[in-house]
């Protein structure tokens, strides 16, 4: 393609420096759209951003709150790399996310007289299955059938949210509250996640996140089953070839990543919330896989970006309440983040020289 | 409740004209998607830009208070959302799975963030008219028939209309083989004079506008508010339907009247104080989506070049 007197050809393989680059240009370029939204709302995005920044990191209060709220996206977010680097298309986080929260909710009431680590143990295996479960009908049915696993994991969270908002207001309710707001019992003490800074709600949750992200680096590009999963993801014809059984290869991948996001759920529940809510997850399944994306499908990119996104839900609501920009904007800046890392990926893919 | 309430005729009556009426939404997202789809170009940004349709429907109709200006409105601003879906996808060739998804983020993020800023947080939502039932004379006067086919609102007729219209031009027109040409065969396409990323665009932003227009018709017409998220999946209910359809816009109608009639007995039901609890009523078209999918699927074998970037002199 020329431009004037200049060319623009696809240069050779990028360097790692142009792959970082990439990221962050889709950050600043994101900022910088979003700040016409911001002046459109009538706010200068000076300010809004200041606020948003120090609502984010301003003190050990709001520090906190970040991490709090990366815990959750990064363990989605680590779902979604197993199953993006699969080439298998998981949307469902927040249904899978939903499973393991209703599973912790489950072992918390009903498993309270188990020794406190016994339990832990309990709560983080029955919603790691429970999410699994719930992603594995979607992986099977691709498998299997050959159906399109966006529709269906989409169709799967509304399927989940209404199940959610049935359990809280039938079988789970909690009939002592007055006021009639539907939500289940506090789940039994044993089975409260310890808090890691007192005055706070960081909770041990944000461990199970990165010990979580280790592993997943681990399985991925370490064990056959991890290598078999990114082989399907990068040629499923010559995977077959290789002899890879590609099917199981496919349902294994939604199995571990509705497991990841059902872990997410078990610390909404656990660490957070200690009941069952009808809003128990605020989009954390869609937020999670612009993490996984913006840390370019890397466990310990995703932990930036994860910190990253939590900030941003921190900062947004801080920013709402000084200023009254509609916190809705974090989801418009995720659209925005996706569309202008593609943009990035294909940037660094070419030069421009003079013709 | 029994079986007698649900045979009697006036309520099979009004059971099948809320078909019509709630299928609407879904046939000009699907018909939309069809023609995007057929072009080559998988759009799963559908629920987005449906969103957007919804809202700038939604805020024209309010501010102006001429209903058509808002459906206008609704349907250039999918035409918007659709032109950027096409630039990533056409001109950029990048993955159409993670651009939709980036189209989806945004339309849900965008609709609801202009929607708070432009009305605020009022005691109560604002709402507009909505469209008044044409009856068309003397046609509605047929018993029973008259009643479901012929007592809709304007946008109804126009979907009813919409879907034999969209098969003369997929398969009567020179630019409906081109269009097909363009999604099952791109490089022979282009060999023989087609071009074919200009195609995909009109495509693209064509079947936009009708997406749009699927979200006006869920505000204005339906509604008559805007909240957030307020598509909850039709417009990847849509895509669904599309595979149902197999790309062929008869079927695809058929598809959008099973699923309208979904909602219809549901919003009945509730009505009727059904013995289920209302959010497993609410599932049911999520559940019936995907078991029409395992049905349909093995089947279901889309245009050829679907999804998959066409770049010139490459072989």
């Amino acid at each position: 393609m020329k431009i004037l007197n200049f060319k623009v050809e696809e240069g050779p393989e990028p360097s790692t420096l142009r792959k970082v680059l990439a990221p962050i240009l889709a950050i600043l370029m994101a900022l910088l759209a979003a700040a016409v939204l911001i002046v459109m709302a009538g706010a200068s995005p000076w300010v809004a951003y200041l606020s948003l920044f120090s609502g984010a990191f301003g003190s050990v209060q709001s520090l906190a709150e970040t991490l709090v709220k990366a815990t959750p996206l990064l363990l989605v977010a680590l779902g979604m790399i197993v199953a993006f680097r699969g080439r298998v298309w998981n949307i469902g986080g927040e249904g899978q996310l939903i499973a393991g929260a209703i599973a912790a909710t489950w072992a918390g009431l009903n498993f309270g007289y188990l020794p406190k680590g016994m339990l832990f143990l309990v709560v983080l295996a029955v919603s790691f299955l429970a999410g699994a479960l719930w992603g594995a009908i979607a992986g099977a049915l691709k498998a299997r059938l050959t159906v399109n696993e966006v529709i269906v994991t989409i169709m799967m969270n509304y399927i989940a949210i209404y199940g959610l908002n049935y359990l809280v207001r039938g079988p789970l309710r909690d009939p002592s509250i007055a006021g009639g707001f539907p939500m289940s019992p506090l789940i039994a003490s044993s089975a409260k996640w310890p808090r890691l800074i007192a005055g706070t709600r960081l909770h041990v949750g944000v461990i199970v996140a990165l010990l979580a992200a280790g592993v997943i680096y681990v399985f991925l590009f370490r064990t056959p089953w991890g290598y078999r999963i990114r082989a399907v993801g990068a040629n499923p014809v010559a995977a077959r070839y290789g002899g890879i059984n590609v099917l199981s290869s496919i349902v294994l991948a939604m199995f571990l990543s509705g497991g990841l996001a059902g872990l997410a759920g078990a610390g909404e529940i656990c660490g957070l919330h200690y009941r069952l809510l009808d809003g128990i997850s605020t989009g954390y399944g869609y937020t999670g896989i612009v993490v996984a994306l913006l840390g370019k499908l890397n466990p310990f990119g995703a932990i930036l970006a994860a910190i990253f996104f939590g900030a941003m839900v921190v900062g947004m609501e801080a920013m709402q309440r000084a200023i009254g920009t509609p916190s809705a904007l974090v989801l418009a800046i995720q659209g925005l983040v996706v569309l202008f890392m593609l943009v990035g990926d294909v940037l660094v893919r070419y030069r421009v020289r003079r013709a | 409740m029994s079986w007698e309430t649900v045979l009697n005729q006036a309520v099979l009556v009004s059971l099948l004209a809320g078909t019509l009426r709630l299928s609407t939404p879904i046939v000009f997202a699907a018909i939309g998607e069809i023609l995007t789809e057929r072009a080559g170009i998988l759009n799963l940004g559908v629920e987005g830009i449906m969103l957007m349709g919804a809202f700038a429907g939604f805020w024209g109709a309010f501010h102006t208070g001429n209903l058509w200006v808002g459906t206008l409105l609704g349907m250039a601003v999918g035409a918007l959302m659709a032109f950027l879906m096409a630039f990533f996808s056409v001109t950029l060739r990048v993955d159409q799975v993670i651009s939709g998804m980036g189209i989806y983020f945004l339309g849900l993020g965008l609709s609801s963030f202009l929607y708070r800023i432009t009305f605020g947080i009022r005691i109560s939502p604002p709402t507009v008219e909505g469209f008044q039932d044409l009856p068309i004379p003397l046609l509605n006067r047929i018993p029973v028939l008259g009643p479901i086919l012929f007592q809709h609102n304007a946008l109804v007729y126009l979907a009813i209309l919409l879907v034999p219209l969209s098969v003369l031009v997929l398969y009567r027109t020179t630019f409906g083989l081109q269009v097909r040409a363009a999604g099952e065969n791109p490089r022979a396409a282009d060999t023989l004079g087609v071009n074919v990323n200009l195609i995909r665009y009109l495509c693209v932003v064509l079947g936009g506008v009708l997406v749009g227009l699927g979200g006006v018709v869920l505000s204005v017409a339906h509604l008559r508010m805007f909240w957030e998220n307020m598509t909850v999946g039709r417009g990847f209910i849509a895509i669904a339907i599309v595979y149902f359809g197999k790309w062929h816009p008869y079927r695809t109608f058929a598809g959008a009247l099973l699923f309208g009639g979904a909602y219809a007995l549901q919003v009945w039901l509730q009505a009727m104080n059904a013995p289920v609890p209302h959010q497993l009523l609410l599932m049911f078209p999520y559940l019936l989506t995907v078991a029409v999918l395992a049905v349909v699927a093995r089947e279901a074998k889309g245009p050829t070049a679907l999804g998959v970037p066409f770049r010139r002199g490459e072989y």
